[in-house]
């Protein structure tokens, strides 16, 4: 009846584990007895869950991705405490089963949701506005994408009290992860969590690519599109490619484990090597994925705070789109070690070494922006400067993994950690923040508060150094990854250095939180308040309209004229938004509870299939198809906004407006 | 010209790494071995080539932040600029030549770091040739020649090249010892190759640097570089074991086991390797010579197969 879920599936005799679950429970419990308090419940499910409007989906996709930080960094802490205490003879507090799958759970959450989720927060939020659409093109689907992300969140931390986690590490090669040798129910939540949440991915890639080719404003020609929404376009592209190569190879390894198939098995014509193929060939466009937006976030920033248009545009697309093609070409260097001959190594090698040309061309672009303007010191660009001078770095020791001979001697050490840390904290999370700090007032109509942002900066800046420098110098020390324990005394003060760094980076979180809850608080104080929508003058489309924006984000599409078409207009006395009219009524999306169904039941489904209850996985399953059987057949799903209902929220920005000039 | 340059970066690279690193000891920057001397001059010098683009990078963007800040108003500041062939030329320019040097050394590396290539040594000197098995959680060393085997101790003579032939009766691991120089995975029902050299005698850390499940941390192993007499004792010391490895203790061994303790066989059974390979290929090996595959014949063809 309950297939493989037993009661000796919840892990009582663990008692981190216990404490855990107790804690999540009572912070739970809370919140939903505050929500029913206040009788939040409908406003919740009516202007959020089944929202179809781009700005709510992304203010949700980035809660999901702060709360997938917070999992994701116990975790981080409690693997580098373990390593600062497990040495000489001392087994530490963590024993193997459970801590490798703290490393594996780490990986996973923060990749594909916290930096995924992140990143699909802000392309939601900036690129219809950026690019002066009223939506994406497919606003059922966002909100469909959204609840599969955040489903495959809740099915691995559901793994955290009902049975056990992957202990595979966050790519689960085989065959380690084949039944043979990972009998219990880890590897298959890794699975259902991967495929659950690409589909979402997935979604999210093709709604992006057919937005910004077909729902530009007019005369945004591809050469006068903002940098971000070209970095978006890219990752969609790169999405849209790799995200298959993924489900398949994840699918695979899927049906040796469910129908005893040989595909990566060691007997039976199976070839592991296969496997690392495939998934590095997802596995490497993935990191640009994630990295080229967050360029594109420091090609908004600087320019804005520098008060100067962007050094190179043209040279900036351009790069992006080689890396982006580049991406495909390099992911052999995962695994130099395998024993491919020396040409093919070279290749992969000099491959990968060519994408430092344009990356660092970017770098190049961003301080040329600097250079000769009036730099505004504001939160955003502590950011914006720490991830040049850190992402510098990370890029040379990633240069230097990609000459096959070197790789011989680092590969899978620290210094790997160490480097791929060095990059996706140096670039991709100080992006992401950096961007948070900078749209948050559009998002939400008042500013982060200044200081803590800046304190928040230091720690992680400072931390990530003290965390993952000593990480290079172990790596060198011939330390391997995913180790439990050692007798090395050379390895330990340097680990004793990392674990203050990881402390640090926890400052750094609790000063991210205060910067909220201070941001909250105080938000109502004028100075804080973004009345105009334009809070730093900057230069892209999203500026033009109020902050927040109307649902529909722009009563009268804007015209587009130049590179930086708000600047051009502010420069040029051009109202951007054309107050006044005439306005038309809008065509808007209406919301719908489709995506949440399908998203509640495919989490059954998952669920019940990693415990073999197949009259469960049947009940998702039909539920699944059912939903989108009843959502295909819904000719209800639009409706217009009467012209004096955008006439009165105009007229009311243009009052604020004129009362703000006056002042 | 180009070596003497070549030359003199090095010497920069050796001399601020050892500046930088005082007082701390790097296994991997000091080998034991010419591949691992081969290694550490590539990344030395690839290092020092970086750092010609890296430095000035972090500097001008430190320099440039301070400079142009706001409350500098002395700065000049040029509102509309935004453009500048020169400068273009410049950063897609010295990158570029910098990673036309790397790619050269790359390619020249991947030749002459191959780790499949036999070393020069073995012209004047006749290699001795281990094979190597990764099991669940050790490390198993079979001498061909000598006829014995070991477990989690490998044995070398110095200044004697050693042909390894690498797999493993598990899931993949991969073979490394830091201080003698590059790594190479070890696969089940594959053969990997490896040639290493060490010029000093030594006790050296060996370990798997892939992860391999639940013993993985245990996974270590020492390599003891002696002189070629000890060697010889230590094959005799071997040899006085009263173990033996064949196909009634291979399942034994091969069973997964934590923390193994070092063990000694006196005596293996002739074509152990090749069937372990073999058991995950129909009983087919690759004879890594001609490249053909050949059936293996031996009593241990119907080993039982870990399924």
């Amino acid at each position: 009846m309950l297939g493989r879920l037993s009661l000796s599936a919840i892990p009582l005799d663990v008692p981190i584990l216990v404490g855990t679950f107790l804690g999540v429970a009572i912070v739970g419990l809370a919140v939903l007895g505050l929500i029913t308090y206040y009788g939040k419940w409908g406003y919740l499910w009516k202007e959020w869950f089944t929202s179809v409007d781009h700005k709510r989906l992304a203010v949700m996709y980035i809660i999901l991705a702060l709360v997938a930080l917070f999992r994701g960094f116990a975790d981080a802490i409690m693997m580098r405490t373990q390593l600062a205490l497990a040495y000489a003879g001392n087994p530490g507090y963590l024993p193997p089963h459970h801590y490798d799958q703290i490393f594996s759970a780490h990986g996973t959450i923060m990749i594909f949701f916290l930096a995924m989720a992140f990143m699909t927060g802000l392309f939601n939020f900036v690129v219809p506005l950026q690019i002066g659409a009223r939506d994406v093109a497919f606003p059922f689907l966002n909100n469909l994408s959204f609840w599969m992300t955040a489903i495959a969140f809740i099915l691995v931390n559901v793994s955290l009290f009902i049975g056990e986690f992957s202990q595979c590490g966050w790519l689960a090669y085989p065959p380690l992860s084949e039944t043979q040798f990972s009998p219990g129910v880890g590897v298959d939540y890794y699975i259902w969590a991967i495929q659950l949440s690409g589909v979402g991915t997935l979604l999210t890639g093709v709604n992006f690519f057919v937005t910004i080719v077909k729902m530009r404003a007019p005369g945004m020609t591809w050469m006068k599109m903002p940098v971000f929404t070209w970095t978006a376009f890219c990752a969609s592209i790169l999405i849209m490619v790799s995200f298959p190569v993924l489900t398949v190879a994840v699918a695979l390894l899927g049906l040796d484990r469910y129908f005893g198939m040989h595909f990566f098995t060691n007997d039976g014509g199976g070839n592991q090597m296969m496997y690392l193929n495939l998934i590095w060939a997802w596995g490497h466009p993935e990191v640009y994925i994630l990295v080229i937006p967050a360029f594109g976030v420091f090609s908004e920033v600087v320019p804005a705070f520098s008060q100067k248009p962007l050094f190179g545009y043209g040279t900036m697309v351009y790069a992006t789109c080689a890396i982006m093609i580049l991406s495909f070409l390099v992911w052999v260097h995962h695994f130099f070690t395998m024993g491919a001959g020396p040409d093919v190594n070279a290749f992969f090698g000099i491959a990968t070494m060519v994408i430092s040309i344009p990356t660092g061309v970017k770098l190049f672009n961003w301080m040329f922006t600097m250079y000769k303007g009036r730099i505004q010191f504001h939160a955003c660009m502590y950011w914006a400067v720490g991830f040049m001078v850190t992402f510098t770095i990370g890029g040379m020791t990633g240069v230097m993994m990609a000459i096959p001979g070197a790789d011989f001697v680092l590969h899978n050490s620290l210094f790997l950690i160490a480097h791929f840390h060095n990059v996706i904290i140096g670039g991709v999370y100080f992006g992401y923040i950096c961007g948070m700090n900078f749209w948050f007032p559009k998002v939400m109509g008042f500013k982060l508060n200044e200081s803590w942002g800046i304190r928040a900066f230091w720690f992680w800046f400072v931390g990530f150094y003290f965390a993952f420098v000593p990480l290079y110098v172990v790596g060198f020390q011939g330390m391997t990854r995913r180790l439990n324990h050692y007798d090395n005394p050379a390895w330990h003060p340097w680990l004793l250095v990392a674990e203050v760094g990881a402390v640090l980076i926890l400052f750094g979180i609790v000063c991210q939180l205060t910067q909220l809850y201070v941001s909250i608080r105080d938000r109502n104080l004028p100075q804080n308040r973004d009345v105009t929508g334009d809070p730093w003058n900057a230069r892209s489309l999203e500026w033009s309209t109020s902050s927040p924006p109307p649902v529909y984000n722009f009563a009268l599409v804007p015209h587009v004229h130049e590179l930086d078409a708000f600047m051009h207009d502010k420069e040029n006395g051009i109202d951007t938004r054309r107050a006044g009219g005439p306005y038309e009524a809008i065509h808007m999306p209406k919301n719908t509870a489709a995506g949440f169904l399908v998203g509640a039941f495919s989490l059954v489904l998952g669920f019940a299939a990693v415990w073999y209850i197949w009259w469960l996985a049947a009940i998702g399953l039909i539920g699944v198809i059912g939903t989108v059987i009843a959502r295909s057949a819904n000719k209800d799903i639009d409706f217009y906004i009467p012209a004096e209902e955008v006439a009165r929220i105009e007229n009311e920005h243009s009052r604020k407006l004129m009362a703000q000039a006056a002042e | 010209m180009k070596n003497k340059l070549l030359a003199r970066m090095a010497r920069l690279g050796g001399l601020s790494s050892a500046l930088l690193l005082a007082g701390c000891e790097l296994d991997v920057l000091d080998p034991k071995g010419p591949v691992g001397e081969g290694v550490k001059s590539l990344i030395l010098t690839s290092t020092v080539a970086m750092l010609i683009v890296v430095v000035p990078t972090i500097i001008l963007s430190l320099v440039f932040a301070w400079q142009y800040r706001q409350s500098n108003t002395s700065a000049e500041y040029l509102p509309k600029w935004c453009h500048s062939n020169k400068i273009e030329l410049v950063i897609w320019g010295v990158p570029t030549l910098i990673i036309i040097f790397l790619a050269v050394i790359t390619y020249q590396t991947c030749h002459s770091l191959d780790p499949y290539k036999p070393l020069e040594a073995e012209a004047t000197t006749k290699p001795l040739h281990v094979e190597v098995v990764a099991l669940d959680w050790k490390w198993l060393f079979i001498y061909p020649e000598q006829g014995i085997a070991t477990v989690n101790q490998l044995a070398i003579p110095v200044n004697t090249p050693i042909d390894f032939v690498i797999t493993s009766d598990s899931v993949m691991n991969s073979f490394f010892i830091p201080r003698l120089g590059s790594m190479i995975y070890a696969m089940a029902g594959m053969q990997t190759q490896l040639h290493l050299l060490a010029s000093e005698p030594g006790d050296y850390l060996g370990e798997s640097a892939n992860y391999s499940g639940r013993g993985f941390s245990d996974m270590k192993f020492r390599t003891l570089a002696v002189s070629g007499d000890e060697f010889n004792a230590w094959v005799d010391k071997v040899k006085s074991s009263s173990e033996q490895l064949d196909s009634q203790t291979y399942p034994k061994l091969a069973a997964p086991s934590e923390a193994n303790p070092v063990e000694y066989f006196a005596h293996v059974e002739p074509g152990m390797f090749n069937t372990i390979v073999a058991k995950y290929n129909n009983g087919m090996v690759m004879d890594k010579n001609t490249g053909q595959m050949i059936q293996v014949q031996s009593a241990m063809s119907d080993m039982n197969m870990k399924e």
